[in-house]
């Protein structure tokens, strides 16, 4: 407890406040479900914390799977990436640019920020701890398919690899390219094959082996 | 560590998860704790994803504006449809509760 929420009891004792209804349906259920065995109360502040900071490269990934099933705007994304997600409905900040660059089967690009951490955040949420790091920083313009095979993409000799420095007026996103498997999958179902690394580049999004969702 | 779903992460249809910067927002702990169990029981295999993620959506179609009580509501029904809890536990432990004859802090 800090001192701004040092409350002042005198001789109060301290009675706890009656939980509300919702409170109360709640306290009910997770009470009842660790009595029966079915979860433990740490089990809920593992996930709590899990999601909490997961930092939503969720709009990246819609972004990316609305251009893999509609190729006009794919090409308004790669056009100008900051209208394109604005078209989603989704806000981009004006202050900062953004470039889409697109990975195909003879160029795969990679994206680092070798002075600081400048990062998507509007569309990837805050960057990973590796992101930052100074291994990270430098490696990824000496030795990128080094690096990436630390990631597990092993890229072919005639694959190109383009590395991307960012900066704070333009940072950069990757489209990757859309993985074989994947004909006829929902918006949805393609988001979800879209990490937040397959953008920075360091991976390529995989179709689950029960691919026949 | 716990992986994310992106499944849940990436919920939608009217049903997408409170949002902050990209971040999950929750208003109170309840939320959370309400969020936490959906999601553990989830991975236990209580129940399949889109079961109660049907389940979610009606009732935000339905039910009350504030997310987190479309989803305790929808997660209740869930529970009680699959035997896991009765209508009657979960009404008189509520109740012991929201009078104090139990402590709320477990």
């Amino acid at each position: 407890m800090t001192k701004h929420d040092h409350h002042e009891h005198g001789d109060h004792s301290h009675h706890p406040e009656a939980p509300s209804d919702i409170e109360a349906r709640t306290l009910a259920l997770e009470s009842l479900l660790i009595e029966k065995g079915l979860l433990t109360s740490e089990d809920v502040d593992r996930i709590i914390s899990a999601y909490e900071h997961d930092i939503g490269p969720m709009i990246g990934a819609r972004v990316v799977a609305h251009a893999w099933v509609d190729l006009d705007y794919r090409a308004r994304l790669l056009n100008d990436g900051p209208a394109a997600i604005r078209e989603l409905g989704y806000d981009y900040p004006a202050s900062t640019g953004l470039a889409v660059l697109e990975s195909t089967k003879e160029v795969h690009h990679m994206v680092v920020c070798t002075l600081c951490s400048c990062y998507p955040w509007a569309v990837l949420g805050l960057p990973p701890t590796w992101y930052k790091s100074a291994p990270y920083r430098s490696r990824a313009v000496v030795e990128p398919r080094k690096v990436l095979e630390e990631f597990g993409v092993a890229l072919p000799a005639d694959v190109s690899v383009n590395v991307w420095d960012s900066s704070s007026d333009l940072r950069y996103m990757v489209l990757p390219e859309r993985p074989e498997g994947t004909e006829g999958w929902t918006e949805e179902q393609l988001a979800a094959i879209v990490s937040r690394d397959c953008m920075i580049g360091v991976a390529r999004p995989q179709v689950p082996a029960e691919a026949n969702r | 560590m716990s992986k994310v779903d992106p499944r849940i992460a990436n919920l939608d249809r009217g049903a997408a998860l409170p949002r902050k910067n990209g971040e999950l927002v929750f208003k109170a702990p309840w939320e959370g704790r309400a969020f936490g169990m959906v999601v553990v029981l989830n991975e236990k295999g209580a129940y399949a994803w889109d079961e109660f993620r049907a389940r979610l959506v009606e009732e935000i179609a339905e039910g009350s504006p504030e997310y987190y009580e479309s989803w305790l509501s929808a997660f209740e029904s869930l529970l009680i449809d699959h035997g896991v809890v009765s209508v009657d536990e979960l009404g008189r432990r509520a109740s012991e509760y929201a009078s104090l004859e139990r402590d709320p802090v477990f």
